[in-house]
Formats: structure tokens, C-alpha cells, sequence
């Protein structure tokens, strides 16, 4: 009985104090705003595509924080975005829905643009320029390929083009040994399985 | 026997490394000429660093040594004509690059005249110079690393008050196997070398010049032990210098810059910094006579001297070839037609480039050209096999790197912690590989991982400033709104105050 | 599109078979020395390890569908491994129970060569003696001795190995004898000193050196075992990090105990020709897969196996702890190998 009451008793003491501490370490570590999300913003390619369903690359980042998301929503930014995050929630990878295609550009034929604006207002990253009237032009530097520019324009003048090839962006691609795509193959399995 | 005694008594010049079979066929072939070619091809690109921009427009007459494409940026260096005659094309042409893929370059049509035009006066008495304007006269003459890896000469050059250079070391090494051409300079130039040795001297400041050659070249060790001592006897009022020849036993990758410092020196250069913090400045055997042309007969840079050799090659040659010269012409000059079954290799065996298309030019890096059958080539890329951790990889590295975790974790995606374990320290060198029981690619996987890691920063850039542009957009939409909910709220105002006034005016709609 | 193929275009020519042939080459010696002490009975054994091993791994890659890698010899090697660490009285289906345990337990199922935590033989060896004690401690009396089966009689061997019939007048208990670090630790136990243990039972290091006493099949013979290590050495299969600092701290903990109190403590000798301590100390040890690869980190390893053995041999259940040791020290591995990583060329700390 002796013991029982001392195991009741240690135990119990034991969580009070480990209570107060964490009560004390919540007060002192206190963080404003919201981390999780913060640190998902920075982990999405920021296209501000829509193609999750939310407004923008922020929007889906707080929605998968407070876990209204799942983490396999954003297509452009692949299995390696869609593994980033879930590492950083603390759950199983799932298999992004769609295929993430090439990276893209816009790309404004200036001969057909009228000039109506339109395609500017509608681009998240304010990457095209030009005036009411004037030829509208896309810098090429700052298109995320959201494709969002495509509809708004009246004279569909507007192509989407894979981005160049260029030697300075080339970098060197896996090994071609059995043993090297077979670790990849395995990878990209446990992701579709999960 | 030889690795216990190594191991316990042995002190290496450099950590790990290995002892190669060395091929120097050509080590005896006096070097030759390469004759012009119709069409000359000067990519904009030949070094580390910035592209160049054209200076010349397609139909315009240049003449040989002019300079037809200018640096953008401050690691560059400029390209020259390389003979006399008309600008045909500015297109996009193979270049020797693994990719395979092409760049904009420059095409000449020789008109056979060759005329030359200098860079400037001949700067004789170089030793009454500024080391400033010596060092202006390399950049403009587009001197890179003549040894493979392509840095601007000039930028080495720095003065820099913090970090006076004591040491001026000349790489003669040419650890690669097959590799002659700058065996061939020594054995042929050494009075040009030493003197272009004296110019760096005279430009860094340095009390001490080191000529560093692997012990398998004894012409080249003579000739300069020569050419030293008659300098020495020529520059006797020069008394505070010293000219030594240092002879190291071979063994590879001693010729890569951080690796012969330690030899010579003992000394490690810093992570992340040059060689001119721990004193010294490095240079190879063919930038030192760019140099000393450059100074002396204000030459920039238009030839250099490439070996021809490899197991396809029946006779070994080194040639003095002008730059932009298709590879293609230079092995129809060695009387190699047919390249069916062939592989070219550009530079050594070691860290050269398989060639992709031999229409390429040669380039300021191009070392070497070696012909290799296909199936000798193949039958040294085995399959990869699981990797039985002997560690044979490690004791090779001369960075002292531990390359099978590291191609464990790139294999794995890890790419963040293979860089924890200084993935970026890697020089290529390829050790690893050479000594891998499993033939596992290893340094492939790191060119791998390194790329990929560039690539994921290169993203995380581009998404940070897109996000930011799209938050201040947000943030001016917001503004715009503020403003005009404002304005109507103004107008509303004001429209009360003129319907307390008209009484039947009506609001402006919404 | 042609692949691309990435420098070197140059191979040293080094491969997995020439490494693990000349393990088995070096292990020559002591499988001489077995089939000197043991007979046709050391024959049996090897040969039966060696080809349940390599049909074992036959078999396994044959289900996993898998390339056959019987050609690079590591089932061979570990056969060859297991054998010379089993007593040689052991019967023939605990040798094959063992065999396969160690090619398919020990090795394919973690994914087959190049990614097992453990030594395959020397987890097997473990399993068969926690398994079966009573016949993993006979040891048979060596053919140097007196008393014992005839072992170069083939058709007696043969017998005995696979049913287990002994010739007339001969009982099991007949023809085995405690090995010296058996009796040592027994006696320990009623009380008599080491010096006392030893001369009753007529020790002498010249035949613990050569071999000529109770043991494993293999790993009698202290003189065998180095030549073949020492070979590994000089032909750069393996580094002398591991064997040494094992070897150095066993005989260190030995000489500083033996100094403080002889009659409870062994000299370092004995211990160092004891058992299966040179054996696992070139062989199992060194076994590239399961041990680290950085040289610092192989120090720290063999100084770890040292120190369990001894603490073993002294204070533990068992009278030999070096194969404990040893696949103790193999789950530390991962660990070692982070943290013992060479100083990078440049820098000025270690990572």
C-alpha cells in the first residue's frame, strides 16, 4: 500500500513540475505570428499559379499550417516541394496529383497585342509591363508560368513557351546506372504508396 | 608492401592521391604546327566567369590578335581574333562542354594573309613597369589557366597589401596522363619560361620562384635547370630573388593548384579563398609564355599548344594550334579521317570531358584531344555496383573527403547534408572513382548533387523575389483600394453637402 | 541523345572479387592449419559452409529477382569466414542452419552485399552459440593432442560430421577438451589464480602461437592468422587501423590489470593468443561493410572491440567476448563514421 501511494505521489510530483516548466517555457519561447506558415511560403516555388485551389502561394501555405490542406496540392513545385513540406509537417509523404510540366514563359506577340491592360492586372508578380495602347511585354526573368495572363486577354495573343536550354543552366543529370535509377524508382513508389 | 611502408614512415608530399599509369607517348615529339584552317570559330565563352559581347558585326575585317568580344563583368576575359579575315556568322555553334549543347561564337573566314595587329608597345624593359599596367596588358590579351580549368590570369595578379605574395610557383606538373604539351614547352622554351617566371615575380613582388616538375620528365628538368642557371648568371644584380627547380616524385593530382601548394609549400590554402592568403600565387607552364608574349611581343592570346594522343592515336603529336580551330581539322591534320568507333576526350583522362561533337573548336582549355576506341572507353565505365565501404575512396582524396557517404546521401536526394560534408570542397579530381572497387560513379554523383543544390538555390531565389514582387503588388492593390474608398468617401461627402444644398441631386453610383 | 559519362574515362581496375579473393587467399594459412589439426573434419565443415552459402545466396537473389553476384566471391568469403570460427564437432545440420542464417538473416535480407549492419558469419556464429551452447563450447581435442577422434580417417570423419557416431570406445566427452580461456574462467570460479590454472593444464605460448590446442576450427593459430593479415595489409585490402588498436588496447588493459593483480588477471600474451581475438581482429573486424570507413573512426572502432572483449573475458558470462565485440561495435558504425570524419583540405577544425 506504502508503495503505492510513493509511486502515486512521485509520479504526480514529477508532472506538476514538468507542467510548470512547460507553462513557464511557453510564456518565455512565445513566437508572434504563425512559423509553420512562414516557413511553408518559403518552401513554395511562389508561381502564384492558383493550381492548389487557393489564391496564392501564401493563402495555401496558412491553409496547410493550420492542416485545412493536404501537402500534395501545389503542382508546379513537384514531389520535391510536396516532400519538403511534409517533412517540415510532420507527415507522410503523398503523391502529387499532377504531373508538374516543363518550366514555362510567357510570351506576348506584340504585333496582335491591343494594348488593353488586362494581362497586367491579371499577373501575380507583376512581371509584364507596358501602357493602355502600347505593346505589352512579359519579362522573361521574372514569369513564374502561372498561365494566369492567358485568359484575361481578349486577342489570345498571349503563348506559353518552354524556357531555353541554356549551357550556363545546364547541370549534370543522375548517373545512368541500374543502381542509381533504381533508388530513385524506389522513392517515387513509397511516395505514390503513402 | 609499399602502402604499409607509406602509411607508417612515408610522408606524402600531399594527403591521398594516386600513382597512375602515365602514357606520355609524346614526351620526345617535338612540337608542330597546325596549319590554318578555312573558318575559324571563336566561341564567347572560354573561361570561368561572364560571357563576352561582340565588338564586331557580321562582314566586318578583322585582323589576327584583334580583340572581337569585350568582358561584361570583372571575371572575364576578352577573345581575339585569331588570324586576319572577315566575320562570316555570329551564331550558335558546339562548343566542348559535357552538355553537348552550343553557345553564340564568332566564325572567321581566313583570308591567308594572317596579318597581325598588337595590343600595344612591346614592353622590353618590363622590369621600369608598373605591376598595375602589366597586369592590365593580361587582361587584355584574354589570358586564362592554360591547364584546363580556365580562370582569368589577371585577377590572380591582384596586389594586395594584407597578403603579399613570397612565392611565385610555376606548374609543370601535368600530372594527367598522356598529357605533353607542357613538357614539350619546358623542354623547348625554358629561357621564355624562366623569364615570364621574373615578369610574375616583378608583378607580385615575390622573393622566391619555384619551378615545379614531377620526376618522370628528366629533358624538362635539364633544359630548366639550364635556362635557370644562365638567368641566374644574366641577373646577377637581381640578388634578393632566388630561382629554385623543385622536382617531386609523380604522383596524381599533384599539377591541381591547392594540392601542389601543400607540396611545395606544406601549407593548406583556406576554404573559400585564393592562394595568394597563404603567400603564394600559382601558374601553369603555358599561361607563364601567354604572359611572357603578351608582355615582351604584345601578343594576346591566339594559339596554344595541345597534345594529341590516346590509344586510338597511332602517332602522338603536339601541336601549336590557333584557337578556334575545329577539332575535326586538327585530327584530319594528324591523319585521322575516319572518327567512327573513336571517342574524344578534351583534356586528360582524368578530368577531361568526353567531346560530343567534333566540330567544336579548340578553346583556351583544350589541353589535350585524346582519341580512345570505344570499347577501351566503355570497358572503363563498368556498371555500378553496391558499394562494399573499403574506404579506398577516402584514403584517395586529396581534400580528405569521405566520397561514399557523400554519394550515399546524393544517391538518396539528400543533397543538403552531402553538402554538410563539404560536397563543395570536392575538386573533381576523380580519385575516388579511379579507385572504387564497385565502379560507382562517384564523381558523377557530385557534379550531380552540386548541380542539383545550385539549381534548388537558383529556385528559392527566383521564388523569394517573385514573392516578394507579388507581395507589393498586394500591398499596392490594397493601397489603391485605400485611395479609392477615399476619394469616394471625399466625393460622398461632398455630394451631401451639395444635396443639403440642391436637395435632389443624386449620389454618384457606387 | 547520347548518355553522358562523367571523368575519370580512367579505371584503377580494382573490383569487389579481386578484394574478397584475396581475403580468401590470406585466410589460406589458417585453413591449412585447420585441416592440419582437424582432418577431413575441418574439410567437411568448410566445404559444406561454403556451398550452403553460396547456394543460399543463389537461391535468395534468384527470388528477389535479382542479377546473380555469386561471381564476386562474398558468399564464398563468408562460408569460408563461418567455418573457421565453428567448433569442429559440431554437427552437419548446425552448420548448414548456421550458413543460411548468415547469408539470409545476416546479409539479404538488409538488401544483400554492401548493406549489412553485422558480420554475416560472425552473426551466425552468435546465433548457433546462443542457440545451441552446449555443442558450440565442445571443442574437440586437435590432432596434436591425445585422445581424440582420428580425424584423417576420412569414412570416421564422415560419419561423426553427418550422424553423428562415434567409433566404439570413444564418448563425446572423450574426445573434447576445454580451450585455455574455458579452463582459466572456471578455475577463476573455484577460487585458483590464473598462474596456478595454466601450469596445471601444461600452457605454453609457443603452441597457442602455432595453434596446437582447443578452439574453432580457424582460429587457433595466432601464426597462420598474421601472416594472411599481415598480407591484407601490404596488398592495401585492409587499413592496419583496426587490427591494431584492437590488438594494442586488449594487450594494454591486459598488462595494466596483470600488473595490479596477476593472480586474477591473464598476461597480455595469453590474451592476445587466446581465442578468437587475431581472427576477429584481421578478418572480422576489417570486414569492410560492417566497419567504418574513415581511419580515425576505424581507431576508435577496434579500441571499442578491444575494450568489450576484455571486459568480456574478464566479467562476462562467456570466456571468449570477441565476437560480441564485434557486433557490438557494428551497430555503432553510422555513428562513428559521422563523427570521426577527417579535417576537410582548408579547414582548421574537424567538421
Amino acid at each position: 500500500m506504502n508503495s503505492l501511494v510513493f509511486a502515486v505521489l512521485a509520479l504526480g510530483g514529477m508532472a506538476l513540475l514538468a507542467g510548470v516548466a512547460l507553462a513557464i517555457a511557453t510564456r518565455v519561447f512565445h513566437v508572434e505570428g504563425n512559423p509553420v506558415a512562414e516557413q511553408i511560403d518559403h518552401l513554395l516555388p511562389q508561381t502564384q499559379c492558383g493550381q492548389c485551389g487557393y489564391p496564392g502561394c501564401t493563402p495555401y501555405a496558412n491553409a496547410v499550417a493550420d492542416g485545412s490542406a493536404d501537402v500534395n496540392h501545389c503542382v508546379p513545385g513537384g514531389e520535391r516541394t510536396m516532400r519538403a513540406i511534409a517533412d517540415l509537417m510532420g507527415v507522410e509523404p503523398k503523391a502529387v496529383e499532377e504531373a508538374a510540366a516543363e518550366p514555362m514563359v510567357a510570351f506576348i506577340r506584340e504585333d496582335e497585342c491591343i494594348g488593353c491592360t488586362l494581362c497586367i492586372k491579371a499577373c501575380p508578380v507583376d512581371a509584364i509591363i507596358g501602357a493602355p495602347k502600347h505593346y505589352h511585354t512579359v519579362i522573361a526573368d521574372h514569369c513564374t508560368g502561372c498561365n494566369l495572363c492567358l485568359e484575361p486577354c481578349p486577342v489570345d495573343c498571349i503563348d506559353m513557351l518552354i524556357k531555353p536550354e541554356l549551357l550556363e543552366h545546364w547541370s549534370w543529370p543522375l548517373p545512368d546506372t541500374e543502381r542509381a535509377r533504381t533508388g530513385l524508382k524506389r522513392r517515387s513508389q513509397h511516395a505514390q504508396a503513402a | 608492401m609499399r602502402r604499409l611502408l607509406e602509411h607508417i614512415w612515408g610522408r606524402k608530399p600531399f594527403d591521398g592521391g594516386v600513382v597512375l599509369d602515365m602514357h606520355k607517348d609524346g614526351a620526345q615529339v617535338p612540337i608542330t604546327d597546325c596549319p590554318l584552317p578555312e573558318v575559324l570559330i571563336h566561341p564567347l565563352k572560354q573561361h570561368i566567369g561572364e560571357t563576352c559581347k561582340p565588338l564586331v558585326a557580321v562582314g566586318d575585317h578583322v585582323l589576327r590578335g584583334q580583340n572581337i568580344a569585350r568582358s561584361q563583368g570583372y571575371v572575364s576575359a576578352p577573345v581575339h581574333a585569331g588570324t586576319s579575315g572577315t566575320v562570316v556568322r555570329i551564331e550558335e555553334h558546339p562548343v566542348p562542354h559535357p552538355s553537348g549543347l552550343g553557345m553564340l561564337c564568332i566564325f572567321i573566314e581566313a583570308d591567308g594573309e594572317d596579318r597581325r595587329q598588337p595590343l600595344g608597345v612591346m614592353m622590353t624593359n618590363w622590369l621600369q613597369r608598373d605591376p598595375a599596367q602589366l597586369r592590365e596588358r593580361i587582361r587584355a590579351a584574354g589570358i586564362t589557366g592554360l591547364g584546363g580549368a580556365g580562370f582569368p590570369t589577371f585577377i590572380k595578379l591582384l596586389r594586395d597589401q594584407r597578403h603579399p605574395v613570397n612565392t611565385v610557383i610555376l606548374n609543370g606538373i601535368e600530372c594527367e596522363p598522356w598529357l605533353t604539351h607542357d613538357q614539350r614547352l619546358m623542354t623547348e622554351r625554358s629561357d621564355d619560361i624562366v623569364h615570364g617566371l621574373a615578369i610574375l615575380m616583378h608583378m607580385t613582388g615575390a622573393d622566391h620562384g619555384v619551378i615545379a616538375i614531377e620526376d618522370n620528365k628528366p629533358e624538362a628538368i635539364a633544359a630548366m635547370q639550364d635556362a635557370i642557371h644562365s638567368w641566374q648568371c644574366e641577373c646577377e644584380h637581381i640578388a634578393s630573388t632566388s630561382v629554385r627547380l623543385e622536382v617531386l616524385p609523380t604522383r596524381y593530382p599533384q599539377g591541381s593548384e591547392k594540392q601542389l601548394i601543400q607540396a611545395i609549400t606544406g601549407k593548406e590554402v583556406p576554404a573559400g579563398k585564393l592562394p595568394l592568403h597563404v603567400g603564394v600565387l600559382c601558374q601553369n607552364i603555358s599561361s607563364t609564355l601567354a604572359i611572357y608574349r603578351a608582355i615582351t611581343a604584345a601578343e594576346p592570346l591566339t594559339e596554344r599548344v595541345v597534345t594529341v594522343s590516346g590509344q586510338g592515336m597511332p602517332a602522338p603529336a603536339n601541336l601549336r594550334v590557333r584557337l578556334g580551330t575545329p577539332i575535326r581539322y586538327v585530327l584530319a591534320h594528324c591523319g585521322l579521317d575516319q572518327l567512327d568507333g573513336m571517342q574524344i576526350i578534351h583534356g586528360g583522362p582524368m578530368m577531361g570531358e568526353r567531346l560530343k561533337h567534333p566540330e567544336a573548336p579548340v578553346v583556351k582549355s583544350t589541353t589535350g584531344l585524346l582519341l580512345i576506341p570505344d570499347d577501351t572507353l566503355y570497358a572503363e565505365h563498368q556498371p555500378e555496383e553496391p558499394c562494399i565501404r573499403c574506404g579506398h575512396c577516402g584514403d584517395a582524396c586529396p581534400i580528405r573527403l569521405v566520397p561514399n557517404l557523400m554519394a550515399d546521401l546524393i544517391r538518396d536526394q539528400q543533397f543538403e547534408q552531402a553538402e554538410g560534408y563539404q560536397l563543395f570542397d570536392c575538386i573533381e579530381c576523380g580519385c575516388c572513382s579511379y579507385v572504387c572497387p564497385s565502379h560507382i560513379p562517384l564523381v558523377h554523383y557530385f557534379r550531380y548533387g552540386k548541380g542539383q543544390l545550385a539549381q534548388l538555390r537558383q529556385e528559392r531565389a527566383f521564388a523569394e523575389a517573385s514573392r516578394q514582387r507579388s507581395e507589393q503588388r498586394m500591398a499596392r492593390l490594397e493601397q489603391e483600394k485605400a485611395a479609392k474608398a477615399a476619394r469616394r468617401q471625399k466625393a460622398r461627402a461632398r455630394s451631401k453637402v451639395a444635396t443639403r444644398t440642391a436637395d435632389k441631386q443624386q449620389e454618384p453610383p457606387a | 541523345m547520347m548518355i553522358h559519362l562523367s571523368p575519370p574515362h580512367h579505371h584503377g581496375g580494382d573490383s569487389i572479387r579481386a578484394n574478397m579473393l584475396a581475403v580468401i587467399l590470406a585466410l589460406m594459412p589458417a585453413t591449412a592449419c585447420a585441416v592440419w589439426l582437424y582432418g577431413w573434419l575441418a574439410v567437411w565443415q568448410i566445404l559444406t559452409c561454403i556451398s550452403v552459402c553460396m547456394l543460399g545466396e543463389w537461391a535468395a537473389l534468384r527470388l528477389m529477382r535479382r542479377p546473380s553476384r555469386l561471381h564476386d566471391g562474398s558468399a564464398a568469403l563468408t562460408g569460408l569466414l563461418l567455418a573457421l570460427v565453428l567448433p569442429a564437432a559440431v554437427p552437419w545440420w548446425m552448420t548448414v542452419f548456421g550458413a543460411l542464417f548468415a547469408i539470409l538473416l545476416g546479409k539479404q535480407v538488409y538488401g544483400g552485399l554492401g548493406y549489412n549492419p553485422f558480420n554475416p558469419a560472425l552473426s551466425a556464429r552468435v546465433v548457433l552459440l546462443i542457440s545451441f551452447p552446449l555443442a558450440m563450447t565442445s571443442w574437440l581435442i586437435p590432432a596434436t593432442g591425445s585422445g581424440g577422434l582420428d580425424v584423417y580417417n576420412a569414412a570416421q570423419t564422415l560419419h561423426f560430421f553427418f550422424a553423428g557416431t562415434l567409433p566404439p570406445g570413444l564418448s563425446l566427452d572423450g574426445i573434447t577438451a576445454a580451450t585455455p580461456l574455458g579452463y582459466t574462467k572456471t578455475d577463476a570460479l573455484q577460487g585458483i589464480s590464473i598462474p596456478d590454472s595454466l601450469a596445471t593444464h601444461h600452457y605454453s605460448y609457443i603452441d597457442a602461437f602455432i595453434g596446437s590446442e582447443g578452439g574453432s576450427l580457424g582460429e587457433t593459430s595466432a601464426l597462420a592468422l598474421l601472416l594472411g593479415g599481415i598480407y591484407l595489409i601490404a596488398r592495401g585490402v585492409i587499413r592496419w587501423h583496426i587490427p591494431l588498436s584492437y590488438l594494442l588496447t586488449v594487450a594494454l588493459l591486459a598488462s595494466l590489470s596483470n600488473a595490479l593483480a596477476p593472480a586474477h588477471y591473464a598476461p597480455p600474451l595469453f590474451h592476445l593468443l587466446a581465442g578468437g581475438l587475431m581472427l576477429c581482429a584481421f578478418y572480422m573486424a576489417t570486414d569492410p561493410v560492417s566497419s567504418p570507413v574513415t581511419a580515425r573512426g576505424q581507431i576508435v572502432f577496434g579500441a571499442g572491440c578491444g575494450l568489450i572483449t576484455w571486459v568480456i573475458r574478464q566479467w562476462g558470462g562467456y570466456p571468449e567476448g570477441a565476437m560480441f565485440a564485434v557486433l557490438l561495435m557494428n551497430c555503432t558504425v553510422p555513428l562513428i563514421d559521422h563523427y570521426c570524419r577527417p579535417r576537410v583540405y582548408g579547414y582548421e577544425r574537424r567538421p
